[in-house]
């Protein structure tokens, strides 16, 4: 079909890693080297980028092994995967930064990357000099910049500070400057790397409200992160790599959840008898925890507002009862945000199985955007029998808890309540103004 | 098939990534494409050079005008070197000027790629335009230089010969042979460090072998060509022909010297071209 924007090929990069050199036994063995290691050195430099004959070589890292792709015109697509799966190195390598070692990219388009906000700002230049900079190097014209110029300051909003250098700017004015421009180049394909992980939460909102008109707009883009909501929210499709390789390409929604799943699997450690913070007394064992989705699926990434549930799983050598389970969670600072025990609403528990496993339900999880980790501990009478401090880690990506797209700043709160609102008008005291009142409704 | 994208995107370029290995053309239509690029960067590197130094453009003429100096004193009064008959400081500013503008590239232009890594692992433009905004960027330092030479030869009272139309040339070989061994070093210095180590040692001694503070005319006659092959040599010989009329126009070092400076400037850039794609990589 005509359509096809990017087109990859068995795409693959190596990139050679350094190795360890033998140390040297005697006094003349290390005379001896120390004057070879000019040549040993400029050979050494020289191989950092040929890979012809030692396909397998052991100080050879293959980044990225056989990917092969294509993405339609207009498609948005999400790229995820654990850090060095090789996600950032198919963007570089997709941005012409860096050459494939073997492979092919055909893209179709003006193409702008945008790995990083504010690339080539300089601090002694002032703001409006930056712009024109940074625009230029992304790839605008200097007319199509001045057109755009006022456009751009006032998404910055920072028009008063247009002519301060830009070394005296805060962190934040400058990363907002710098997005104001990126988000003012009109590419037929735009490739995006993690760029929303800077900035406050207000600006990844604004971040992503822009990423959201850029890929409703008919645009193709890829995208990578490391926010699972995100790419749930901007990509109808998604590409999980690992270790190289390309394992997984459909439906967003279905290759996140395939993803967390296997990342869920990897935390078994922790359940492992070997682990050293563990406190275990032996007869009841906890083999497995896990946070589970609306939908009943193991997850480590959820939405505050919807129902989930935290299940652990227990193995047990014979009958136990007066049992209690408790779990605290805790906030990416370590602070504990809430403890919850079997005995709190009256439930006992008694273990007559082998196995079995208990789940906690939250109908309306309230835990504020963030990262959390779990603590669990089981007592049998009053006495601690196991227990894991890092038993679970999960995200909450994005919240549905308020039905609105508001969302009340990370540093005052934790948790989300529940509320109702009431306003009621006294006409009889000062005369409001009339417009007042149609705020009731 | 393909005819149908020509045909929907009339506009739409098609860009192709593969792996590369071995000599490349230059591509000028890209180059084209970033003109504005090429403009910004020596505006930038001219601003940012002076930003918040308390004599800014002043530095252009002091770093010769002191070299004039120390030199003078050195070479024309202690030592005696002979200066053609032209007043030695004349003698010794007149070929300060290219030399300067030459060394500063090689030195600038050297450090300008593993200066400005970071920008180059984070997005992609035609890598040629970073060393060459740095030869452009110096262009305004030599103007001013030349500027102060003029004051000079009014203040000595030296009228230039009609020579100086030849100037516009001498010019064009100075640029090329900047450009082209500052692409060599520059491509070869973001491989190895140790060009960025040794560069201001080797300038220094490469202005020894250049008629910066003594006449070529001291040179012996079977040597001269050899010696010729350092383009510089034909420029500055050149300088002083047309300036102070010290000598008849060198044409045959200023042959020499051009062949060597083109040749210079198209390896350079082809080098450069060769190697443009491991940068990311290896800065």
């Amino acid at each position: 079909m005509s359509d096809i924007a990017i087109k990859v090929d068995n795409l693959s990069k190596a990139y050679r890693l350094g190795v360890q050199a033998q140390k040297s036994k005697t006094l003349v063995e290390a005379v001896v080297k120390g004057l070879a290691a000019p040549f040993r050195n400029f050979r050494r430099l020289q191989r950092l980028n040929t890979f012809s004959s030692d396909r397998n070589s052991d100080d050879i890292l293959w980044a990225l092994k056989d990917v092969s792709f294509e993405v339609r015109d207009g498609d948005v697509v999400g790229f995820i995967g654990r850090n060095g799966a090789g996600k950032s190195t198919l963007l570089k390598i997709l941005s012409r930064i860096t050459d494939p070692t073997e492979g092919r990219i055909e893209i179709h388009g003006r193409v702008s990357s945008l790995l990083e906000v504010g690339t080539g700002f300089h601090p002694e230049l002032t703001g409006r000099e930056n712009v024109y900079m940074n625009g230029t190097i992304l790839g605008m014209k200097k007319a199509e910049i001045d057109r755009k110029f006022d456009e751009i300051v006032d998404f910055s909003g920072v028009e008063r500070f247009l002519d301060t250098p830009v070394k005296r700017y805060s962190s934040g004015m400058k990363v907002r400057l710098a997005f104001a421009v990126a988000a003012h180049l009109e590419p037929e394909v735009l490739i995006v790397d993690e760029v929303l992980a800077v900035g406050d939460a207000e600006f990844q909102k604004k971040c992503l409200g822009k990423m959201q008109d850029v890929a409703g707009s008919g645009r193709t883009v890829l995208f990578v992160s490391h926010n699972m909501g995100a790419v749930q929210n901007l990509c109808p499709r998604a590409i999980a790599l690992r270790n190289g390789e390309m394992v997984d390409d459909g439906p967003a929604g279905e290759v996140v959840r395939r993803y967390l799943n296997s990342l869920v699997q990897n935390s078994a450690d922790a359940f492992s008898l070997e682990n050293p913070d563990r406190r275990w007394a032996g007869g009841l064992r906890l083999v497995s925890g896990c946070v589970l989705d609306k939908r009943g699926n193991p997850t480590e990434s959820i939405l505050s507002g919807e129902p989930i549930a935290l299940r652990f799983a227990y193995e047990c050598d014979r009958e136990l009862d007066d049992l209690c389970l408790k779990f605290t969670v805790y906030d990416q600072s370590g602070i504990a945000v809430t403890h919850i025990r079997t005995d709190l609403t009256g439930f006992s528990i008694r273990s007559t199985g082998r196995r079995g496993s208990l789940t906690c339900t939250l109908p309306r999880n309230p835990f504020a955007i963030g990262g959390y980790r779990v603590a669990v501990s089981v007592d049998s009478h009053g006495k601690m029998i196991d227990h894991i401090p890092g038993a679970i880690a999960f995200t909450v990506s994005d919240t549905v808890f308020f039905g609105t797209s508001q969302v009340p700043p990370r540093q005052f709160c934790t948790v989300y309540v529940d509320h109702e609102w009431s306003i009621t008008n006294d006409v009889s005291t000062a005369a409001p103004p009339a417009k007042a009142v149609s705020a009731v409704a | 098939m393909n005819e149908e994208v020509v045909s929907r995107r009339p506009q739409g370029p098609v860009t192709i990534v593969e792996p590369h290995t071995g000599w490349r053309m230059i591509d000028w239509k890209e180059l084209r494409e970033y003109k504005d690029l090429f403009f910004f960067l020596i505006w930038r590197n001219i601003k940012v050079r002076y930003a918040q130094s308390a004599i800014g453009v002043g530095w252009a003429v002091l770093q010769p005008v002191a070299s004039m100096l120390v030199f003078t004193v050195i070479f024309g009064r202690l030592v005696g070197v002979e200066s053609d008959g032209a007043p030695y400081a004349v003698f010794a500013f007149v070929a300060l000027v290219p030399w300067t503008y030459f060394a500063n590239c090689l030195t600038e232009g050297t450090a300008s790629m593993v200066a400005n890594a970071q920008i180059i692992s984070k997005i992609y433009f035609p890598r040629l335009i970073m060393p060459m905004a740095v030869i452009g960027a110096r262009m305004v330092d030599f103007v001013i230089a030349l500027a102060i030479l003029a004051v000079l030869l009014i203040a000595y009272r030296i009228v230039p010969t009609p020579g100086v139309a030849v100037l516009p040339l001498l010019i064009v070989i100075m640029t090329m042979a900047a450009a082209g061994l500052g692409l060599w070093l520059t491509a070869l210095a973001i491989q190895f460090r140790d060009i960025n180590y040794g560069m201001s040692f080797g300038v220094q001694l490469l202005m020894y072998a250049a008629p910066v503070v003594y006449p070529a005319s001291l040179i012996p006659d079977r040597y001269l060509y050899f010696y010729a092959l350092n383009p510089m040599v034909g420029v500055i010989e050149g300088f002083r022909a047309a300036l102070l009329g010290t000598r008849a126009m060198p044409w045959d070092l200023i042959g020499i010297g051009a062949l060597m400076a083109a040749l210079l400037f198209l390896s350079g850039m082809l080098y450069f071209r060769r190697k443009e794609h491991v940068f990311a990589d290896v800065a």
